[in-house]
């Protein structure tokens, strides 16, 4: 019974205690993304340093107390991440998770962040429903969407005539919304999709496809896919001489990992929109060059991303005084994101981080004059053009 | 013909065949070594990769080019099947198929992971060797020379491996093996040596169709994966341990899928397993399969 | 039952009612699904000898139809879990169907093949979510007042449903039907030679097999609040397969031991980064050389030796093929 009593003691002690022991407790920082699947080098280890530089670079410590920083994979798996979403909040005292590629990932991640109310803030998850109708008041989406992506390389294409456009879609709800968003655009801005194909994802092959591509009178040929589906598409693109007939490639979804990993040769010409490029300004390039210290290899635009989103978080975490969510999240949206990857971004009431994104080419190996030159920058979409405008997003914070 | 223009159709159609070619090749190793070992190898997979990856870093550290890679690639790798086979599967032959199964499904999560580790899935630029750039313009379709060489390349390996099997003594040594592996020793073949050699000609012809990949699909870890479980069906309509039905049978399941892609593209994917499905209902041993196995 | 063995499950019950305490609950709850997973796969494989390379599907569709009966038809819980169930238990009747008419690897390659249908299926239907998943799927409510959003009454509940779901399936095992599969799985021929209509008898193991299943992915649905693609890909089947034979194959708590330990592995070492599968494939290879019985199957009869208490069967494979019945 005396037991009893004491564990039960104990036990109230240490709840209570739960609490009040939070306050003294560190800023920590979760990157979760994957490490090991499809996704492992448009962030992964590389989004961890990024990270890890924005920690060093602040100082290593905010509100008096040194930054932890913890990283994990989640395997390309929504159920992992969520998984790990919860021990981090719950267990592990993780203030804000950061990342989070795969969309079904990144959304099952900022649902846990609204029900346990924590930050998250998304570099690398892609869907633009994040800041939509599942937006979250604890929720950022920093780097990109698909909705800026398929603005931003459809309205410039039409802007260049290419005004025919044929699709190869991966055929998942992904590549079936940057299909849905980019005619939007194409067609409001004048043009026409001459016809589309739908490939399984993901696919090996595209020949087929690439040969109803060929044949048809689209001046572009926009590839609505991914990763590996993208990097084959391109690939075997050149291989059937999509090009001779004039033919233009719009790779609606690529990094620069990607074009690393096809070669000059195979991707030049490739039309796609970014929200980061290394070589942009000196900037950018000081950063870059550090970067490539330590992780050899270029920067693609959510690891630049990760590193911007975390420097704004401590440094609202430092102005506001407080951990507290809420009031850092408010800072965040009050103060305007000033550093290489941005220009005046500003954080809206959605969760949409809006800032510039850049129109580019990928150069031919002619035109590259030294390691990772690859693309060039054909224009720049300001913020406001290159996102969704804030009452169109059907988000339920957003009062009308 | 079904509302789709000709042109559109031929064209389609030869892209099946050229595909169908290479999951002959594919499934040709693997029948081989289940007909004989009765091993489903599911390492094949991480042994096509290893066959891209090994072409790749022949160019990239050795300045070796494509062609050699189509000798020296398939020649490596099967050294590693070789010690795959004598270190581990040899001890399980007297155990259930299970673990065989098993054994080289662990090794594949392992191979994989490594090459994964190491050099990361965007994959590693691989290019078309001069000799085979552009291509054809057959009218109905442009098609690259590359692919006719995968097709021509293709034919050819299973041709050869069909004649060695089927016409060569060490061939009938090998069938001989699969029906009464006893005897065959009581008759003073070394089996074991046999089995070990069959093997390696399986991994051989896995690694040879990953050179042929090198330049069209992705080199990357991940590329054995994607291409697998297609493979699988493959074997086993056409009836695991006969290789003629693995070779008819990879050409068919090509032109299936060309098909599927321009009446129902969305059923591309499943297509040949609704087929294994209704196959082996109808014919439980697959369409060329022995009774027993 | 004797007094040791009282005290025994006394005390294991104590440690998992106390357990949510110190380690974390969704962990448990996840870890207590798969258990269910591994032991409804061993029913099959360890005890009825048929090899299924198509649980995945089984396990997954239910987590799929669960979740959409939980979110969008908004089903109680424990209708949405009867869903989930009776969706993987009519799957498991069609695998069943299907494949008896075949033996050993051609039935493993049937249930492949199905799987992989499954799993093309699941990435373009609507109601799937495809490559997002099936998110948000609410916890609800057991018997309509207890609100199981609290991770401690969710985990208590499938507590509970897990050990009424150990009891069941001892029971099955000891009863007439467990005794003639065990029958089926040494000996087929003299089992149909003493009368017993194995094919109906196969198909019955699969529809358990595969409601099993689906109980642990409409658990592993609501614990988790989403089902996804990953729950049906084929590589689940391999880890389905680890988790039994890590455990100890036809044991009776191997696949649990292995279940845990394997969900174990992949979350704790999530944080090393990609080492996870290279890890588990290792693992993999180093049982199946070595390790044959699984940690059970080794620790059982040494448990036994060690009471006095003769074992009672052989556990794990036997040798020679008997998994895949001889023509």
């Amino acid at each position: 019974m005396k037991l009893f009593k004491w564990c039960f003691g104990l036990l109230a002690l240490l709840i209570t205690c739960g609490p009040v022991c939070a306050q003294q407790e560190p800023v920590k920082i979760g990157v979760m993304n994957d490490q090991s699947s499809i996704y492992a080098d448009l962030s992964g280890l590389g989004g961890v340093e990024a990270a890890r530089m924005a920690v060093e670079d602040f100082g290593g410590s905010v509100l008096g107390q040194p930054i932890q920083l913890v990283s994990a994979d989640h395997q390309n798996k929504a159920d992992v991440a969520a998984n790990l979403a919860n021990r981090w909040y719950d267990a592990e005292h993780v203030d804000v998770i950061v990342d989070v590629p795969n969309s079904a990932a990144a959304l099952a991640v900022q649902a846990i962040a609204n029900q346990k109310k924590k930050l998250v803030l998304i570099s690398t998850g892609a869907t633009s429903d994040l800041t939509g109708p599942k937006c979250s008041a604890y929720g950022a989406q920093w780097t990109y969407d698909t909705y800026s992506l398929a603005a931003g390389t459809a309205r410039a294409l039409i802007q260049e005539k290419a005004l025919k456009w044929y699709f190869i879609t991966a055929d998942y709800a992904f590549g079936h919304a940057l299909q849905a968003d980019t005619t939007k655009f194409i067609t409001a801005a004048g043009g026409e999709v001459v016809g589309s194909s739908l490939a399984p994802f993901p696919t090996q092959d595209f020949s087929s496809f690439l040969l109803s591509a060929a044949g048809s009178s689209a001046d572009v040929v926009a590839l609505a896919n991914a990763g590996g589906d993208t990097i084959n598409s391109i690939k075997q693109a050149r291989e059937f001489n999509l090009f001779q007939k004039g033919k233009r490639l719009a790779a609606l979804l690529m990094f620069i990992s990607d074009v690393h990993s096809l070669g000059l040769n195979t991707a030049q010409g490739t039309v796609l929109t970014t929200g980061f490029y290394w070589d942009l300004n000196d900037a950018t390039r000081a950063w870059s060059k550090r970067f490539f210290e330590r992780r050899h290899a270029m920067p693609t635009m959510t690891q630049a991303g990760v590193y911007s989103a975390v420097t704004h978080y401590l440094k609202a975490v430092q102005a506001a005084g407080t951990k507290d969510p809420l009031a850092v999240m408010k800072k965040m949206q009050d103060t305007p994101v000033n550093d290489f990857f941005a220009k005046d971004g500003k954080l809206r009431p959605d969760g949409r981080m809006v800032h510039d994104m850049y129109l580019v080419q990928v150069k031919t190996p002619e035109e590259s004059k030294y390691p990772w030159d690859y693309y060039k920058v054909l224009r720049t979409i300001p913020a406001d053009d290159a996102f969704r405008p804030l009452k169109e997003g059907g988000c339920p914070l957003i009062a009308n | 013909m079904f509302g789709i223009p000709a042109q559109v159709l031929f064209g389609q159609l030869m892209l099946g065949v050229i595909n169908g070619a290479f999951y002959a090749t594919m499934s040709l190793g693997l029948a081989l070594i289940f007909g004989v070992l009765n091993i489903i190898n599911f390492t094949h997979g991480a042994q096509y990769m290893m066959g891209g990856f090994v072409a790749w870093m022949l160019l990239q550290y050795c300045g070796i080019g494509y062609w050699s890679a189509l000798v020296l690639a398939p020649i490596i790798v099967g050294l590693s099947g070789l010690v795959i086979e004598r270190l581990l599967l040899r001890h399980l032959y007297n155990l259930d198929h299970l673990y065989g199964l098993l054994l080289t499904f662990a090794l594949s999560l392992v191979i994989e992971g490594l090459f994964r580790e190491y050099y990361g899935v965007s994959g590693q630029p691989y290019e078309i060797p001069e000799s085979l750039r552009g291509g054809f313009d057959l009218g109905f379709m442009f098609l690259p020379k590359y692919r006719a060489w995968v097709l021509l390349a293709s034919i050819g390996i299973c041709l050869i491996t069909w004649l060695v099997v089927e016409w060569t003594r060490l061939g009938s040594y090998l069938r001989a093996a699969t029906e009464n592996p006893m005897l065959v020793r009581a008759l003073g073949i070394r089996v074991p040596n046999l089995i070990t050699m069959t093997y390696v000609g399986g991994v051989m012809l896995a690694a040879f169709a990953g050179v042929l990949a090198a330049p069209i699909y992705q080199v990357s870890s991940i590329m054995g994966s994607n291409i697998i479980p297609v493979v699988f069906a493959v074997v086993v309509i056409g009836g695991l341990g006969s290789i003629f039905g693995a070779v008819v049978t990879g050409f068919m399941v090509g032109l299936l899928e060309g098909v599927t892609k321009l009446v129902y593209p969305p059923a591309t994917n499943m297509a040949v397993f609704a087929a294994m499905v209704v196959i082996l209902l109808l014919r439980p041993q697959g369409l060329f399969g022995r009774r027993n196995y | 039952m004797t007094a040791g063995k009282f005290i025994l499950w006394t005390c294991a019950l104590a440690i998992a009612i106390v357990l949510p305490f110190f380690v974390y609950p969704v962990f448990l709850m996840q870890a207590m699904a798969l258990a269910i997973f591994a032991c409804a796969f061993n029913l099959l494989l360890g005890y009825t000898g048929i090899l299924s390379f198509g649980h995945a599907a089984l396990f997954g569709s239910a987590a799929y139809v669960c979740g959409y009966a939980a979110r969008s038809w908004h089903l109680p819980t424990e209708l949405a879990i009867l869903c989930g169930v009776g969706a993987s238990g009519l799957l498991g009747f069609v695998y069943g169907i299907l494949a008896i008419r075949q033996r050993g690897i051609y039935l493993a390659m049937i249930t492949f093949a199905l799987s992989q249908m499954i799993y093309f299926i699941a990435v373009q239907a609507p109601f799937t979510g495809g490559e997002d998943g099936l998110q948000g799927v609410p916890r609800g409510y057991f018997l309509g007042l207890v609100d199981l959003g609290n991770s401690l009454n969710m985990y208590y509940f499938e507590l509970g449903v897990f050990i009424l779901t150990l009891l069941l399936i001892a029971r099955i095992l000891d009863s007439p039907f467990g005794h003639v599969i065990r029958a089926m799985k040494g000996n087929e021929l003299r089992t149909v030679s003493l009368g017993y209509d194995v094919e109906r008898l196969k198909v019955m193991a699969f529809v358990m097999s595969g409601a099993l299943a689906g109980l642990a992915g409409s658990l592993k649905a609501l614990a988790l609040g989403l089902a996804s693609l990953a729950d049906v890909q084929w590589h689940v089947n391999g880890e389905v397969i680890l988790m039994t034979l890590l455990g100890g194959l036809g044991t009776f708590f191997g696949p649990i031991v292995g279940a845990f330990l394997v969900l174990s592995i992949q979350n704790y070492l999530a944080t090393l980064g990609g080492i996870v599968t290279i890890v588990e494939g290792v693992i993999f290879a180093t049982i199946v050389m070595t390790f044959r019985r699984g940690i059970v199957g080794e620790l059982q009869p040494l448990i036994e030796k060690m009471m006095g208490v003769r074992g009672r069967e052989h556990r794990g494979i036997r040798p020679r093929g008997y998994i895949i019945p001889s023509p």
